[in-house]
């Protein structure tokens, strides 16, 4: 289970301190699927951060009773002059992998063979892209965080980056923020939506849609 | 292989021994990459270091006592400075860098803080090892007199480096003018910090004085111990122990400050 308590995020602003979240509070029991629905600037990304633990609450509390992954598709965690192999096993020893056993998963999945010996810094942003969508994937997660739905690759792969995700891991957890209702249509449960820092919870997915809509016309 | 959930202490703490660990490899990878004799620069930097300062000292010839040969007594003093002046320095803008990590909930400031640490502690602790070894085979230096008096000063230098990395780091964090004026700070503490002199030499109303400096103590201590009676040490443990723990404590609660503030892309 993932509780966020009451939490509040604070950002100093040079006009002064801008409340991004006020008072969030929500849960995600293990295997359940939500959906946070927001506009531009309506706190998701901060609220992502602050789930996967990379930012701290101004105020409030984060429990993570099951792990969970860093933002899905998001390449930032690498290290640019080191190679993909390198970059893997660092993921691997700060979650208590098995190197020898993610390695041919990630030759494999991110079809980069040869390459992963190569620096990140030779790579192109969707090769990129492939590595970080398969190193993600090498770790198993109780909860996985996705921020947008994200488009790695050509079609091909992003069917394939799909299969992997939300078939054969369909019994995890999940938060998915997009700003494009079809997105969280398809895979989420409960749905909420986040509007100029305040969230509010709809079990029922039509509700949450025309409350969207009307906020964001 | 599943990541682990947070649960007791030892399993946090094991959480935390193999991210600071990850860390450790990733910083090494990185700063000394895989070329030419890689992660042995890790001690060959400060060793070089400690050895040219050797050299210029014995050319020089600046040690007043005649019963220290300038070699141990350059070779005691800079590894010293080099034991906490490098762990100090490597903490400052140590987390900017690193930001994106902040995206692996397990991986936090303090964890970032601790790893430079112990690659700096380690690096200067091998290279001291290592010159105080060599010399001793070459007879240029006696073996020292207490061995564990040596480990005890270095011990409380080494402490004093990660106490004020901590303090300084997480500062210069919040504010980008700790860099600016710590460097300069640093430099003016290198001559008070004993490595060219020692207390005994100094007239006895300025060691009272010099004393208050925090690093003179441990090197005292790590002098004694290396040098036993033919040198007469000044220092106080109690004063060195407290402000050590103070600064460890001081630096914490900056680091939780910091840590409120670290904002990932």
């Amino acid at each position: 289970m993932i509780v966020l308590d009451k939490v509040s995020k604070v950002y100093g602003t040079r006009g002064g301190s801008r409340t991004v979240l006020d008072r969030i509070s929500l849960q995600v029991a293990r295997g359940e699927k939500i959906g946070i629905l927001g506009g531009n600037g309506a706190g998701k990304s901060t609220l992502i951060r602050i789930i996967s633990g990379a930012e701290m609450p101004s105020s409030g509390h984060v429990h993570h009773g099951m792990s969970v992954s860093w933002p899905l598709a998001f390449g930032g965690g690498f290290q640019g002059s080191l190679t993909g192999r390198d970059n893997l096993r660092f993921i691997c020893r700060v979650y208590g992998a098995d190197f020898d056993t993610a390695l041919p998963f990630v030759e494999e999945f991110s079809e980069l063979r040869g390459y992963l010996r190569e620096p990140l810094k030779n790579y192109s942003a969707g090769m990129r892209a492939r590595l970080a969508f398969a190193i993600s994937m090498a770790i198993e997660f109780d909860c996985f965080l996705i921020d947008e739905v994200m488009a790695v690759g050509d079609a091909r792969f992003h069917e394939k980056c799909h299969i992997e995700l939300f078939e054969k891991r369909k019994d995890r957890a999940m938060i998915i923020v997009s700003h494009v209702p079809e997105q969280v249509r398809t895979h989420c449960n409960t749905l909420y939506v986040l509007d100029q820092g305040h969230i509010k919870r709809f079990d029922n997915p039509d509700e949450a849609y025309e409350h969207y809509a009307s906020r964001n016309p | 292989m599943a990541a682990s959930a947070p649960a007791s202490f030892w399993r946090s703490l094991a959480i935390q021994r193999r991210v600071i660990f990850a860390l450790l490899m990733r910083e090494v990878i990185t700063r000394y990459g895989r070329h030419n004799i890689g992660f042995l620069w890790l001690f060959v930097e400060p060793m070089l270091f400690t050895l040219f300062v050797t050299g210029l000292w014995s050319l020089l010839r600046t040690s007043h006592n005649p019963g220290i040969p300038v070699a141990a007594f350059a070779v005691t003093g800079y590894s010293s400075v080099l034991v906490w002046r490098n762990t100090m320095l490597r903490c400052t803008s140590a987390i900017t860098p690193n930001l994106s990590l902040m995206y692996h909930s397990n991986v936090r400031v303090f964890d970032i803080f601790a790893s430079r640490v112990v690659l700096e502690i380690a690096g200067a602790s091998i290279s001291f090892i290592v010159l105080a070894l060599v010399f001793t085979a070459l007879r240029w230096i006696a073996p020292p007199a207490d061995i564990l008096k040596v480990l005890f000063g270095w011990f409380m230098l080494a402490w004093f480096g990660a106490g004020l990395g901590f303090a300084v780091g997480a500062a210069s964090e919040l504010s980008e003018i700790v860099e600016k004026i710590w460097h300069p700070l640093s430099y003016v503490m290198l001559p008070l910090s004993g490595v060219a002199f020692m207390v005994d030499w100094l007239s006895p109303s300025y060691r009272a004085v010099v004393l208050w400096v925090p690093m003179v103590n441990g090197l005292e201590i790590l002098r004694e111990g290396y040098f036993g009676d033919a040198v007469t040490a000044y220092y106080n443990v109690e004063y060195l122990a407290a402000f050590c723990l103070s600064m460890t404590f001081f630096g914490l609660a900056l680091i939780r400050i910091a840590s409120r503030r670290v904002q990932p892309q």
